[in-house]
């Protein structure tokens, strides 16, 4: 639509990079839009020029203020031209440019003129861009004619005003509420795509209280459910409304009592769906089945049935659909899923990885242990096709295999080990080496081999991390085989060979070796003793000290347990607080005593978490894995004296935040189960400066909870600013019986307001 | 204290917010609409959510989403593809590439549906001349096919038809049988008449 040049046919050959915008520039643009202001319009220019600009918004380019504005007013004069086409280009534009309030004043008289217009698609546009750039003050003075066009006899109208009211209920709700009764007449209408807006309208809007009153809320609840008990019943039109329906059904089915006698409420209308005439509506319908709470495989069944016919379709949009839901299903249902596997070992040369990927992951979660090695042998070849997302997906599902069924693991732990000799990124080898060392630690027959595998690796890894993280596990599990020796020649070769940080973690883990197998030790200290000549002075110092602290002179003695636990053992301080003390220490006659450092951990703000679920950890590096807060907080419970008689912790929950993200004192609490009590940690968090809290206790009321009784309170001396600290309350509670209770908590202190901000209180444990 | 009260008020507003949110999720909605060239380059592209707000972040989405699909040939059927907890469905022809966006747990047939509508529309404006130069020629009826088929998210499918009276909008069969798509032609065959009508006048 720009100016074409004149084109003879031989101009096709150089048109690969042609286009009718090339060379366009914003300010030429800008002074084009002058024409708007002719007082004869020429239509079929102005339509060029606005779709220049449109083009140069959709490529990125922003107006200023100043620009924006020009060209607003510029546009609004366009509203003198009858021409259809043109008027339809002002519409859009319109909305693109998003006036500001005072602006929009401008069109908003030409718009309501348009808004009444006879023809319909005036009327239909004229709405869709008011309801877009109006606000409250405005809305009200047009809700006569929305109210009109919603039951207007021309559905696109309809449609518009719709559509626009679905938008309104997010800034202005009291209003859209008031059409209630126009829509329920729009839902009966004949025009599908009508009724499919004024059912997502009636719907959304029976969620907006009128008031804070819950009764009025619960009545508008009900609502609904007649709504969607009505709507089953007759005839719905358009597969979208029906979708919709179903969704809508879906909800009511999951908010209704939990009634166990007799089928569930509206399974039939769903089950009836699957039959529709309309791919999308089966669809959703098989899938809202599959989603169903605490869903039988007797309920299963018919979806499942036709999930399956989609597996083969020629349709991949169709197979990817019908996979991904039967991926999901299998991880609940595995058995109800089992009918398909034939279909899904043949998609698994599918064309679309995604879907053979997602058919070789199910069938990994639903086959039994007969099919495994079929299975094994399907997947290698896969393996080079796909890229290594895909392959971390298949590494975490065969891993699940493994576990499923322990016997099988000499194939599946081969198959791992050859995997990783053949290419692949860092994620990929490190999703692997995670897989292989979670096999090692869950299945005890199959440590020998792992270890192995993972030795014969690190004679050829390329990621200096992983070799750290193998060695590392290597100095743990090793001392513990039957014949530790068989590992000392690999570990030793990583000194000679590897770059400085993996000699480092070699040396560790060959003084390891060392200290916990006093056949091997003489043979250690010669090789040690040839680390101290090493070029890094990291191996050097680390080689110095394990002969030194280890029995420097040779003699075979029994290494102390101190020893080990010094050079061995887990720091229980937090860096982070070590950091914090070193960097506060002033050199004196008093030397640093790290026994002042405060072991208590600040606690992680709950981030929004997109992942599904947790996975088990492998070989545990960054932030908290789920392996190493349960030790820290075994510990931190083990060095409180008053719950040190209460025995093995069971299980810790996740901290549940127990106040708003905005308060003054943040409060979360983690709820520590053991045989006979439950000890609640409660992390504080001051984040007002210019207080101290001192004293700090929950005080809990658990008269709703009667079975348990309170044992002992353990108060938190001093609460500094954004520093966390930990207060307990333990309860004693029945053995072995499940208990129930409810449980209110209040913050109890003494604020102590900090004047001399300099002043900063020692911390002693 | 105030302590007590903030945390009062604030349960009720965070309450009304999940539950619009919950409802919006229900309703199907598109992210986006694009169409590129076969070099990855953008011809036309609207955005529906705010889940991309800065044009770096546009740019790399459309470039990711181009280098993903690029080897692969979606030119008979519709192919479809995950990535970043969002479902992409797709679409070649000749060196236009189209492509529908949504979140991941969007029914992906009603993408594929919206696919099809937009495809079908732009075929038949573009005269079956469904190459880059041409869509840019016409890059006019295709943002206005762009901004009639979809409204901030939510499928709006309009017919219309201005040379034609408002009654034959309900002749043309609006129920559950017909294929969407079929309406979204009617729309673009009375755009495209009034396109041809429009070039032979000039």
């Amino acid at each position: 639509m720009a100016q074409p040049l004149v084109k003879k046919d031989d101009d096709r050959d150089d048109e690969v990079d042609y286009s009718p915008f090339m060379g366009i520039e914003k300010g030429a643009v800008l002074q084009e839009a002058r024409v708007f202001n002719d007082p004869q319009l020429d239509p079929r220019r102005c339509s060029q020029v606005i779709t220049k600009l449109l083009y140069l918004l959709n490529q990125g380019e922003t107006f200023t203020k100043v620009e924006a504005t020009e060209v607003f007013f510029s546009v609004t004069k366009l509203f003198q031209s009858k021409d259809i086409g043109l008027r339809r280009m002002v519409y859009v534009m319109i909305k693109e440019l998003s006036p500001s309030a005072d602006e929009v004043i401008i069109v908003t008289s030409s718009l309501m003129k348009d808004m009444t217009s006879k023809t319909d698609m005036y009327r239909a546009n004229a709405i869709r861009v008011l309801c877009r750039i109006t606000d409250g003050t405005l809305l009200t003075q047009i809700e006569r004619y929305l109210k009109q066009a919603i039951v207007d006899k021309n559905p696109v109208v309809a449609s518009a005003a719709l559509v626009s009211g679905i938008h309104l209920l997010q800034t202005n709700p009291e209003i859209v509420k008031r059409w209630s009764n126009e829509v329920q007449e729009a839902v009966q209408s004949r025009a599908a795509l009508v009724q499919f807006h004024a059912l997502a309208l009636l719907h959304q809007e029976s969620f907006i209280p009128f008031s804070e009153n819950f009764g009025i809320r619960q009545n508008d609840r009900l609502a609904v459910n007649k709504l969607v008990s009505s709507l089953t019943k007759g005839s719905v039109r358009s597969p979208l409304a029906q979708c919709l329906l179903i969704r809508y059904t879906s909800q009511v089915i999951r908010e209704s009592a939990n009634t166990q006698a007799g089928d569930r409420p509206f399974y039939d209308f769903l089950e009836g769906c699957l039959r529709h005439k309309a791919e999308m509506v089966i669809f959703e319908a098989a899938r809202a089945i599959t989603e169903l709470n605490g869903v039988t495989n007797r309920e299963l069944t018919p979806a499942i049935t036709v999930l399956q016919h989609f597996l083969s379709s020629s349709k991949p949009v169709l197979r990817f659909a019908a996979v991904r839901t039967l991926n999901k299903v299998a991880m609940t249902h595995p058995m109800a899923v089992t009918n398909c596997n034939i279909d899904m070992e043949s998609l698994i040369s599918d064309q679309n990885r995604s879907i053979a990927t997602l058919a070789i992951t199910t069938l990994l979660k639903t086959g039994n242990e007969s099919s495994v090695d079929r299975l094994m042998k399907q997947i290698t070849n896969f393996m080079s096709d796909i890229a290594d997302e895909f392959k971390i997906v298949v590494v975490e599902a065969i891993r699940s295999l493994c576990l499923k069924f322990p016997l099988k693991y000499k194939s599946l732990m081969n198959f791992l080990s050859n995997i990783l000799r053949e290419e692949g990124g860092f994620d990929y080898k490190k999703a692997i080496v995670d897989s292989i060392v979670i096999l090692i630690r869950d299945i005890p027959e199959a440590k020998e081999s792992g270890l192995l595998h993972l030795c014969e690796f690190i004679e050829d890894c390329e990621f200096t991390y992983l070799s750290a993280q193998i060695l590392h596990f290597l100095g743990i599990e090793g001392p513990k085989t039957s014949d530790p020796r068989k590992y000392i020649r690999y570990i030793y070769n990583r000194v000679h060979l590897e770059n400085a940080t993996v000699r480092a973690a070699a040396v560790s883990t060959l003084a390891k070796f060392g200290a916990m197998v006093d056949t091997l030790k003489p043979h250690i200290f010669v090789l040690l003793r040839r680390c101290l000549f090493d070029n890094d002075d990291e191996v050097r110092d680390r080689a110095t000290l394990y002969l030194n602290t280890l029995g420097g002179d040779g003699a075979v003695v029994q290494t102390g347990e101190d020893v080990k636990e010094f050079l061995f053992g887990s720091l229980d301080i937090p860096l982070a607080n070590l950091e914090n003390s070193l960097k506060n220490y002033e050199p004196s006659e008093e030397s640093f005593d790290i026994n002042y450092v405060p072991k208590e951990v600040k606690t992680q703000p709950l981030a929004e978490k997109k992942a599904p679920g947790k996975k088990p950890t492998g070989l545990g590096a960054p932030p908290a894995t789920s392996l190493s807060t349960v030790d820290s907080y075994e510990k931190l419970l083990s060095s409180i004296p008053e719950f040190a008689n209460f025995g093995k912790l069971f299980k810790s929950s996740a901290p549940v935040e127990l106040t708003e993200a905005e308060t003054e004192y943040a409060v979360n609490v983690v709820k520590h189960i053991f045989d006979c009590h439950v000890v609640f940690q409660y992390n504080c968090t001051n984040t007002i400066p210019e207080q101290l809290l001192e004293n700090v206790t929950v005080v809990v009321d658990a008269s709703e909870a009667e079975e348990f009784a309170e044992v002992v309170s353990k108060p938190l001396r001093s609460l500094p600013y954004d520093s966390p600290g930990q207060t307990f309350v333990a309860f004693e509670k029945p053995e072995g019986i499940p208990v129930v209770g409810k449980f209110s908590n209040m913050l109890r202190f003494i604020v102590k307001r900090l004047i001399q901000v300099l002043v900063r209180p020692r911390m002693m444990e | 204290m105030s302590f007590v009260k903030r945390a009062k008020s604030n349960s009720s507003i965070a309450e009304l917010d999940s539950n619009l949110k919950n409802l919006k999720e229900l309703c199907p909605s598109i992210k986006n609409i694009l169409l590129l060239d076969s070099e990855g380059k953008l011809i036309a592209v609207k955005y529906y959510s705010n889940d991309w707000p800065t044009n770096s972040a546009k740019e790399t989405f459309e470039r990711a989403v181009f280098t993903k699909t690029q080897k692969t040939n979606a030119r008979t059927e519709a192919e479809i593809t995950m990535f970043d907890n969002y479902v992409v469905v797709y679409k070649f022809v000749q060196n236009l590439h189209f492509f529908v966006t949504g979140g991941e747990n969007e029914n992906e047939i009603i993408l594929a549906t919206v696919l099809q509508g937009f495809f079908d529309a732009v075929g038949l404006l573009l005269r079956g001349n469904e190459d880059k130069k041409e869509a840019l020629e016409n890059l006019d009826l295709i943002l206005l096919c762009l901004h009639e088929i979809v409204d901030g998210g939510s499928w709006l499918e309009m017919s219309l038809n201005s040379p034609h009276p408002p009654n034959a909008v309900d002749n043309h069969n609006m129920d559950a049988g017909a294929p969407l798509s079929e309406q979204t032609i009617t729309q673009a065959l009375a755009t495209a008449r009034e396109h041809l009508t429009r070039s032979l006048l000039q």
